[in-house]
């Protein structure tokens, strides 16, 4: 088990032919990853990468029965390819483009939401993987290994940082989830707390999170009444000024709320094991494990 | 972005809100010209600064002749108004507008606009204290900010604004006005990709109708592609110069007040950096992320950035690597030393595909590298060599 992708997941490529989708396919093919082929409108017909090029997602998921696709177009196109995605019954969508304008997001969620059945991960996110099975998105592929850490995290960088010590302590990891730095993320913290809860290869989590927003605030208390799994926190932004966008579009602390002190201390009430240095995910990781008698 | 009080008011009155009458001076003789022009017995003179707080720090006076506003206005443009919303070099002061006098007026009220993050819908808050904080309403007296949540799908619908109305205390022919108002807003709002939208104070005049005395507008810089006439109204001048270069070449930087200079690919990571670098007892002097290509132009531009502040000491630089490998990296970084003539230590954390061949190379270039292993080593290393000096 795992959550939301596996081995037999199929995947569609949007955005397919471009530099990053060539590039970032290529990466997934090798790593074992179900690409059936992808769309770029117009070129339809054509093969690239040894697959089948559709020009509509429609056509694309009748011809190849595809469960999810990643996104790879420019920002100002997503809203489409989003709505293009779920209108051709794809149920997984994974957005790794950055730039995405907020009001945009805004509309897709609101799109998403009405459908019902329909997951979309990011924007602006490295994408979705478990180890050893299927890869959708930027990430390396090489860093990770199949265990029992699900891990999330609104950064692309620290995901592997969390990853790469999971994996040096020989815990593994289920599944990884890059939810994305944007404000209106479309699968947020809460949404992978409940599923790797649900999935039995899950034994333990690693939650990520930075300054901007309530989400880590919510996620706290959601796992308080919900999770039962150990959880290891970790937030990214105590030395980051107020007012200031740093990097993220999310991650901004404005009108004095979304401060990391403020999320700490959420994870302190709900009871939640975290760490202050990106160094020690792993090694805290560990001792709970220890401590609960799961290692 | 933000935009200018005077710019987020051209652009409100264009969607029907009333708003206080002004006119923008960049000199004394034209805000002279102004006063006559508001023909009124009084005028305000607000400088035009992306800050609030204008008021308590000097930044908003009465006027009660021309030659007063061509005093205060030669008083205030050229220089730089320091705010506690500013740093303590304040924000240059380069117009300023001249306003219609409209008070004492009957009542302030507030009310403002965002993109809620829970909820993921524009959020409209709404408040019968107008003309304070409103963050201090929110914490002091929650119960007086009405909040309204608007479905994208529909808009904002009349009714909403109605119960807006109709909570503030207006009547008879306010309610038709407000809700034209909040509507207008609703409109700019969604037309404009606003990040943020604030009138505060939101008056109730003497002759009972309402008027926009301050306005605040925020953009969403993703947004910027498709509003080319707001993107327009962009104002370098209000912006840090180093974080203003950093964006030229697509480099996210914001200035801290530390020595170790950072470079680090991916935002988390880099807020993660400056975290550890505390932890260990230094002090960030930015964050900077380079993206996931840290090519060798980029890595350059990086360094010049990072050393064009003159307190940096030392720099760290954390990449994890990812799918591109180490060994460039390292390649594009002793390039970018020699070529950017770096004298203070550097500090390099490499992580991913050939991460030795990497650390390898940066140990044996005779520049004054110093590679690391993990995220701690690198912290402790370039903290022990900032003791060192």
């Amino acid at each position: 088990m795992s959550v939301l992708v596996n081995k037999n997941t199929k995947v569609l490529v949007q955005g397919f032919t471009g530099k990053n989708g060539t590039f970032h396919s290529e990466q997934a093919i090798a790593y074992g990853t179900q690409v059936v082929g992808g769309v770029t409108p117009g070129k339809g017909g054509s093969t690239h990468l040894n697959l089948p090029v559709f020009n509509t997602m429609k056509e694309a998921v009748r011809e190849t029965q595809a469960d999810a696709s990643v996104i790879y177009v420019p920002a100002p196109f997503v809203l489409d390819s989003i709505v293009e995605a779920v209108d051709a019954g794809i149920k997984l969508i994974v957005t790794i483009t950055e730039g995405v304008p907020t009001l945009d997001m805004l509309k897709a969620k609101r799109y998403i939401e009405q459908t019902g059945g329909v997951r979309l991960i990011g924007p602006n996110c490295p994408g979705i993987i478990t180890p050893g099975e299927c890869k959708i998105g930027i990430m390396p592929g090489h860093i990770h290994q199949p265990g029992k850490i699900g891990i999330v995290s609104r950064s692309g960088t620290l995901t592997y940082e969390a990853v790469a010590q999971t994996t040096a302590a020989g815990l593994g990891q289920s599944t990884c989830i890059g939810i994305g730095g944007d404000p209106i993320p479309g699968t947020s913290h809460i949404d992978a707390l409940e599923l790797f809860q649900n999935d039995p290869q899950t034994e333990a989590i690693i939650m990520i999170g930075e300054i901007g927003g309530t989400a880590e605030e919510e996620a706290a208390e959601y796992a308080k009444a919900h999770v039962t799994k150990p959880i290891v926190g970790y937030i990214a932004g105590v030395t980051a000024p107020k007012g200031k966008r740093m990097g993220h579009a999310g991650a901004i602390i404005s009108g004095g709320k979304g401060t990391a002190e403020e999320k700490f201390a959420a994870f302190e009430k709900a009871g939640i094991r975290y760490t202050r240095s990106p160094a020690e995910l792993g090694s805290t990781m560990v001792a709970l494990l220890k401590e609960k008698g799961m290692l | 972005m933000n935009l200018h009080e005077y710019q987020a008011k051209e652009l409100l009155a264009k969607y029907g809100l009333p708003v206080q009458q002004g006119i923008l001076a960049t000199n004394g003789e034209e805000a002279a010209a102004a006063f006559d022009q508001m023909g009124g017995k009084f005028a305000v003179i607000k400088a035009q600064v992306h800050a609030g707080g204008r008021g308590k720090a000097g930044g908003v006076k009465v006027v009660k002749s021309r030659e007063e506003a061509a005093t205060v206005a030669n008083g205030l443009i050229g220089k730089n108004l320091i705010t506690y919303q500013t740093d303590a070099n304040g924000q240059p002061v380069n117009s300023v507008l001249v306003c219609e006098d409209m008070y004492p007026v009957q009542r302030e009220l507030y009310l403002g606009a965002v993109v809620d993050r829970s909820s993921r819908r524009v959020t409209f808050m709404a408040s019968t204290e107008g003309g304070v904080e409103i963050e201090e309403v929110a914490h002091n007296t929650p119960e007086k900010i009405l909040k309204v949540t608007v479905d994208p799908l529909v808009g904002l619908l009349p009714f909403q604004a109605r119960d807006v109305a109709f909570a503030l205390g207006l009547e008879g022919k306010q309610i038709n006005e407000f809700v034209k108002l909040m509507t207008g807003a609703y409109q700019a709002f969604v037309e404009n990709d606003f990040a943020l939208f604030e009138i505060n104070p939101l008056a109730v005049r003497g002759d009972g109708s309402l008027a926009c005395v301050d306005a605040k507008i925020g953009i969403d810089s993703n947004a910027l592609y498709r509003l080319p006439a707001v993107a327009a109204l962009r104002d370098k001048s209000q912006e840090n110069e180093r974080e203003l270069k950093a964006s030229e070449f697509d480099l996210n930087y914001v200035a801290l007040e530390g020595n170790i200079g950072c470079m680090v690919n991916g935002a988390g990571l880099a807020m993660a950096t400056m975290d550890i670098i505390k932890l260990k007892g230094g002090q960030p002097a930015n964050f900077l992320d380079v993206g996931g290509g840290a090519t060798k132009e980029r890595v350059i531009e990086a360094f010049k950035l990072i050393l064009a502040d003159p307190s940096v000491k030392g720099v760290l630089i954390n990449i994890f690597g990812g799918i591109v490998r180490c060994d460039m990296i390292a390649e594009a970084i002793i390039a970018a030393v020699k070529e950017v003539n770096v004298t203070v230590p550097v500090v390099v954390r490499l992580e991913g595909n050939n991460a030795e061949l990497g650390a390898k190379l940066l140990d044996e270039s005779g520049l004054q590298l110093i590679s690391a292993q993990g995220l701690n080593d690198a912290a402790e290393k370039i903290v022990a060599q900032l003791a060192a000096v």
